[in-house]
């Protein structure tokens, strides 16, 4: 139970990194829109994701209607579900309703990421390990964005927003050298998300995201079906 | 409107998202198909997310082309996440100075 939190933790540690670095200017973009760097931070501490966030802190500047909070982050954040259900395959016996009720929390796409990748059924204390660490630095990067991003120059500030596409690319990549399978769905994803940015445009980009995973995925789990139990990993 | 309300509001739809196929999906899957489609998402969701806005990332084409190249060559000889993000971002701010 220990050694799983433990192994958690350490499995966290990338992600951490990451996030503090992304929070840290979502913490600064906030803050420049004129939210308090508390509510800030309370955002950052109570929904845990990247792109719905910032579509959150657009619709509150803005005196949006609740009803348009509710459908923006319905599409953003709807790809969690499609994780979440992978996910939902792959627990271990010791995941009981309220395991499962807290471990939903923490679902975001870097730790689905490092979860799909392992090979053994994931436990409660693995997950909790991970969601601990990963949100002290998403936390912890917030905070600091909030209050102390404008002593840093633009010049490092614009680059870390690179840090996350590169964790993206550092798990997409080496599967794709292995499964021709995933090499053709990640192209194809690519594909139309190039597509709905440049030909088919204005559909929100939560949504853009949920369709390209959605065609690309059906139509390569029918030419690439994946062997055994698992899959091909 | 109380910016408690938005928040409030953010807070439990995303959360609802996430716990509901979470919590009550409780059958196993045995259809192939749907075993390959859960298997592809991930790298579709990602690869996605990553292209085009990744060339947008730094608000310069020049350095964010530059550093998706670099961690698109770390992350073929499989270098450690962090390490590929890193390099991503430090690519990136090395040619910004030498595109002033």
């Amino acid at each position: 139970m220990k050694k799983e939190f433990l192994k958690g933790m350490s499995h966290g540690i990338p992600i951490m990194l990451g996030y503090l670095s992304v929070s840290f200017s979502f913490g600064i973009m906030a803050v420049g829109k004129g939210i308090s760097p508390l509510w800030t931070s309370l955002i950052s501490l109570t929904n845990l994701t990247s792109a719905g966030q910032a579509a959150g802190v657009d619709i509150i500047v803005a005196a949006g209607s609740l009803i348009e909070m509710i459908l923006v982050q319905i599409t953003i954040n709807m790809r969690y579900s499609l994780m979440a259900l992978s996910l939902s395959q792959k627990l271990d016996k010791r995941f009981t309703t309220p395991h499962r009720l807290a471990a939903s929390y923490g679902i975001t796409d870097e730790i689905f990421a490092v979860c799909a990748a392992q090979e053994t059924p994931l436990t409660p204390a693995y997950m909790y390990g991970m969601i601990l660490i990963a949100t002290i630095g998403w936390v912890m990067g917030t905070v600091m964005g909030a209050v102390a991003g404008q002593l840093l120059p633009a010049s490092v500030t614009s680059v870390m927003g690179l840090m996350l596409y590169g964790m993206f690319i550092a798990i997409v990549v080496p599967p794709c050298k292995k499964e021709r399978g995933v090499l053709a769905v990640s192209l194809g994803a690519i594909a139309m998300s190039l597509l709905f940015k440049y030909v088919i445009k204005g559909i929100p980009s939560g949504f853009v995201i949920m369709i390209c995973a959605v065609a690309a995925s059906a139509v390569g789990a029918v030419l690439f079906p994946v062997q055994d139990e698992g899959g091909a990993s | 409107m109380s910016i408690a309300v938005y928040v409030l509001v953010m807070a439990v739809v995303t959360y609802l998202i996430r716990m509901l196929p979470f919590t009550f999906f409780r059958k196993k899957l045995t259809s192939k198909f749907w075993l390959s489609f859960l298997h592809y998402i991930p790298y579709a969701v990602l690869s996605a997310m990553t292209i085009p806005a990744i060339f947008e990332a730094t608000g310069s084409m020049v350095t964010a082309v530059v550093g998706t190249a670099v961690a698109l060559v770390m992350a073929y000889f499989e270098l450690p996440l962090i390490a590929v993000a890193l390099g991503a971002a430090a690519s990136a701010f090395i040619a910004g100075l030498f595109i002033k």
